[in-house]
């Protein structure tokens, strides 16, 4: 008879930390690939798991091998046909037939793995200079909170209901009649009663016969427990998730000639933040794209990321689309309403103004926040400091600036930069940001 | 129907196990093999794990207790992958060569297969480690779990202690070389226990303790100012030429720490553990074949095993030993379990009902019907390649109707060579045979000269047989690493075997980076 042993419920994740030695050591080339597919992938997958290419620097394993392609050898194989001694067959392309192995190496090269959601963010954030709090906080899946739901019969030792408990054990020693403290002290009374009187045989015999007694009733007790594990009861507790309102978040951007590649790509990084953010914040999340020339329009996110259009810059056409959308689609007391704007800086002369007018008057005490972030080259980076003079769209947003504390701007030249704009909106707590 | 009768005598009956059932399966398995195959078994330990856990144990080379390391990570998700694709079913089982003798089941399992798998398992592969002269002598079942115990353990403490980045470069460079770390010829030394290995090293740490430089000044001997005699002397001193590799730079290297000493003796012990597996491929899984085929039949034919459940073992069965011709697409070399089979039903066949042509060729088996004590001793006392040398059959190569095709790189064609006729069979037999040994096929590569008291230039030589020389990325890649362990330069000549002419010669002074 062999010894059976179960493993089963034995820890199951002990090749954890190799993968996760693996990922460190591949941690340059797995961010390059995750970028990329942050990239070119939709704003709300960002926030998923990912498969990525096995990387190959780094993680090779050499040892001494024979070249395929040098000197004589044999190769046996099984299932002749048609072969006699002396048959010349032509090599098959590519070199490798047979007896070695090298199918594995092919097979290896297009292999995918997949990151969990976790893996992902945490390679995503490692050059946008998050604090650690905020990455922490886009992290935690959900906010639960937990409430009382009846009793359990298991739990932890800190959350013993003593009344349930005491309430269960009473019922079980009166069911299997435990002697009771106040039977025995009868007895014992009874006991130092008749020894303490003068001795006879009648005494004697009772004192036996109430010795046996309570010897039976002693061992019953200690049968019997006071407490027994199956009378513990503890508070049972219901995570429950808080509940979460309807979030919206516009995007918008100019698409005109001078937003080149770069440029979009730190906008739409600038976007997955948010949208990283929001998702945590809200249970539903929708996404509205508008990007602008001179004439501004909803589109896809396809579209919105890769469509180039010409035409002129005019600002105030985007957030009047956006007006029109809130009005007709997200009545501001259903949703939180959250903006983010990206542009190069450039608007048409004059327009600005009406910018400043239009946020001043409707928009900007509909939106929960509104981000806007320029995007300008990291040459100019060092000449615009934080200094007031900019482009038109710069002056013209500075004064909204001043006047609403929900707004935030930023010049962004580096991935860096982005995210010191949602820094007053990672900092606020979760219940001032919403409205009454 | 015949059978209904005898319906209580079943060992189980349908597809759901417990553990009452797989011990009395147990019981009635191993009785049958002690009294009608002579096999001699360890004391058997089962261990019950789900899929996720073989997948674990895959990829830390199939051993219970390992260290950690990026690479086992690596193989991981890789044999991860293969199994959600559907691309590779998981081994219904492992087996460890340890005592008592670790036999991993999986839960998926039905009750059938874990029959089958403590047939082929518990019996045929213990019985193999217990008894095969390769496993006897070279490796040490009894210890290697301790040993592993103690391996994982001080890992971690060189981890905490000198940096995860330090201990990762050292393994990476030790496993690089890990090929080249087994004794080939002569027996490696057994694992001592750990308090020898403690003593070792506290004495190491009281002789670092103690070292005064003044030893140093002292005039050189006589013997050593001989400058005629000291280049073999030098030899002689370092036991070169050293085919191992590990061993060589473990015991020799000038830069290494007394820790990183260890960890190289760590992965060589380990790489020493598995060289009899590699080397019994074919016997170790065609004795388990072998073994859990005939007891299940055996167990039908006593009326022991259902009709349905005996279906599904030979289902399982017949995919294990699938063999594709060379022309079929899902072809990937020479299945180990197939020919194993194969050869040891032949030589079931040749000892019972033999044909003129085996008794010429097989005289002192054929016909005799002592088919077990042969098997035994064969498995006993071979190796895939001198088993295949031993016992690969005309009528077998028939059978598999084999051919060895000539590949010379510099022709455009390959060449038949032999097919299975008169001719053929004793070329296909040593070409078959020459296949398996591990020591012809991998590159051979030694130590020949290093230069302790000048640059200390450690010269490696690589015997090219047949013009096969070495992959030139990989090689540097483990130049490099090989060069990391010794701490100077480091050169490899490639010579070649017949004519003793140097074909090339590469040093880590060559190699950027």
């Amino acid at each position: 008879m062999p010894i059976f042993i179960d493993r089963r419920l034995n820890p199951k994740d002990k090749s954890f930390g190799n993968r996760q030695r693996f990922l460190r050591r591949a941690r340059e080339e797995l961010k390059r690939s995750i970028r990329d597919q942050i990239r070119t992938g939709r704003i709300a997958d960002a926030d998923s798991e990912h498969a990525v290419r096995m990387p190959e620097r780094g993680t090779s394993e050499p040892s001494f091998n024979n070249a395929g392609d040098t000197g004589r050898r044999q190769h046996i194989l099984p299932g002749n046909r048609h072969f006699s001694a002396g048959d010349l067959i032509p090599k098959p392309g590519g070199g490798g037939g047979g007896a070695s192995s090298p199918g594995n190496k092919a097979s290896e090269d297009d292999f995918r793995f997949v990151l969990s959601r976790e893996e992902v963010l945490d390679l995503f954030f490692e050059d946008l200079e998050l604090p650690d709090m905020v990455k922490l906080n886009l992290k935690e899946i959900l906010a639960f909170k937990p409430r009382r739901a009846g009793f359990a019969a298991t739990g932890s030792p800190t959350n013993i209901n003593v009344g349930r408990t005491m309430r269960n054990s009473h019922g079980r020693r009166i069911a299997l009649r435990r002697p009771k403290q106040v039977e025995l002290d009868v007895l014992l009374e009874e006991i130092a009663s008749l020894e303490s009187a003068p001795s006879s045989v009648d005494a004697r015999q009772r004192i036996a016969a109430l010795r046996e007694e309570l010897d039976r009733l002693e061992r019953r007790r200690r049968r019997i427990a006071y407490v027994d594990p199956v009378d513990i009861r503890f508070n049972r507790f219901d995570s429950r998730p808080v509940p979460n309102a309807n979030a919206v978040m516009f995007c918008l951007m100019d698409v005109s000639g001078s937003m080149g590649e770069r440029e979009k790509d730190l906008a739409k990084r600038f976007f997955v933040l948010l949208h990283l953010f929001l998702k945590r914040r809200y249970d539903r999340i929708e996404i509205v794209f508008i990007r602008h020339t001179h004439l501004a329009q909803e589109v896809d996110e396809e579209t919105f990321f890769y469509n180039t259009q010409s035409g002129g810059t005019v600002v105030s056409t985007a957030l009047e689309e956006m007006h029109r959308i809130i009005a007709s689609r997200y009545p501001a007391h259903d949703w939180n309403i959250y903006a983010a704007q990206a542009s190069d800086g450039d608007n048409f002369a004059g327009d600005s103004e009406r910018c400043i007018s239009l946020l001043n008057g409707e928009l900007m005490r509909l939106c929960q926040y509104f981000a806007y972030v320029e995007i300008i080259d990291e040459r100019e980076a060092h000449i615009f400091g934080s200094t007031e003079n900019g482009t038109s769209l710069w002056r013209a947003y500075n004064a909204i600036d001043q006047k609403w504390p929900n707004f935030q701007m930023s010049r962004i030249a580096t991935p860096a930069d982005i995210y010191p704009v949602f820094r007053q909106l990672f900092g606020r707590q979760p219940a001032s940001l919403k409205r009454a | 129907m015949a059978r209904q009768a005898s319906k209580s005598s079943l060992l189980f009956s349908g597809s759901d196990w417990d553990f009452k059932t797989l011990s009395r399966a147990y019981d009635a398995i191993e009785a049958l093999a002690v009294e009608e195959l002579h096999l001699d078994t360890y004391p058997v330990q089962m261990e019950i794990i789900s899929s996720q856990q073989m997948l674990d144990a895959y990829s830390s080379i199939g051993m219970p207790l390992m260290y950690r390391h990026w690479s086992f990570g690596k193989h991981f998700l890789h044999q991860d992958l293969l199994y959600r694709k559907g691309g590779r079913g998981l081994a219904y089982e492992l087996v460890i060569n340890s005592n008592p003798c670790i036999v991993y089941l999986m839960e998926e399992n039905t009750m059938a297969l874990q029959a089958l798998v403590t047939a082929h398992a518990a019996l045929g592969h213990n019985h193999f480690f217990k008894n095969n002269q390769l496993f006897k002598q070279w490796t040490d079942a009894g210890a290697i779990l301790g040993y592993l115990d103690f391996a994982k353990g001080y890992i971690v403490r060189c981890e905490e202690r000198h940096g995860l980045a330090a201990v990762e470069a050292v393994l990476d460079s030790a496993h690089a070389l890990m090929d080249q770390g087994v004794f080939r010829y002569h027996r490696p030394p057994r694992l001592s226990s750990e308090r020898q290995r403690e003593g070792i090293r506290e004495r190491l740490e009281y002789e670092e303790r103690s070292y005064n430089d003044l030893w140093r000044t002292l005039p050189p001997s006589q013997q050593a100012t001989n400058e005629k005699g000291q280049d073999p002397e030098r030899k002689k001193s370092l036991n070169l030429p050293e085919e191992n590799l590990l061993y060589f730079l473990e015991k020799n290297s000038p830069v290494l720490e007394p820790w990183q000493r260890e960890i190289i003796r760590i992965v060589r012990v380990i790489a020493q553990y598995f060289y009899p597996q590699r080397q019994t491929q074919v016997m170790n899984e065609g004795c388990a074949t072998f073994v859990h085929y005939t007891l299940m039949n055996m167990l039908f034919d006593r009326g022991q095993i259902s009709e349905g459940a005996m279906l599904e073992i030979l289902r399982n069965h017949s995919n294990v030993v699938f063999q594709p011709a060379f022309d079929d697409p899902r072809f990937s070399g020479i299945n180990p379990y197939a020919l194993g089979l194969d050869m040891m039903q032949d030589i079931q066949r040749i000892s019972t009902k033999p044909t003129a042509e085996d008794r010429d060729w097989f005289p002192d088996i054929a016909g005799q019907g002592n088919w077990r004590e042969v098997l035994l001793d064969a498995w006993a006392d071979h190796r895939d390649e001198s088993f295949i040398r031993q016992y690969l059959s005309p009528a077998m190569i028939r059978k598999w109707r084999f051919f060895v095709l000539g590949d010379a790189a510099d022709q455009p064609h390959c060449q038949v060579t032999s097919i299975h006729d008169e001719r053929g069979y004793r070329k296909i037999r040593d070409a078959l045979a020459n296949s398996y040994d591990l020591g012809a096929n991998r590159p051979d590569i030694q130590v020949v000269d290093v230069d302790l008291l000048g640059d200390r230039h450690l010269r490696l030589q690589h015997k090219v047989n047949d013009g096969i020389l070495l992959e030139d990325a990989s090689r540097d890649a483990t130049l490099r690493h090989i060069r990391r362990l010794w701490g100077y330069e480091v050169s490899l000549a490639a010579i070649d075997a017949e004519t003793g002419a140097t074909i090339h010669e590469r040093s880590t002074s060559q190699i950027a980076g």
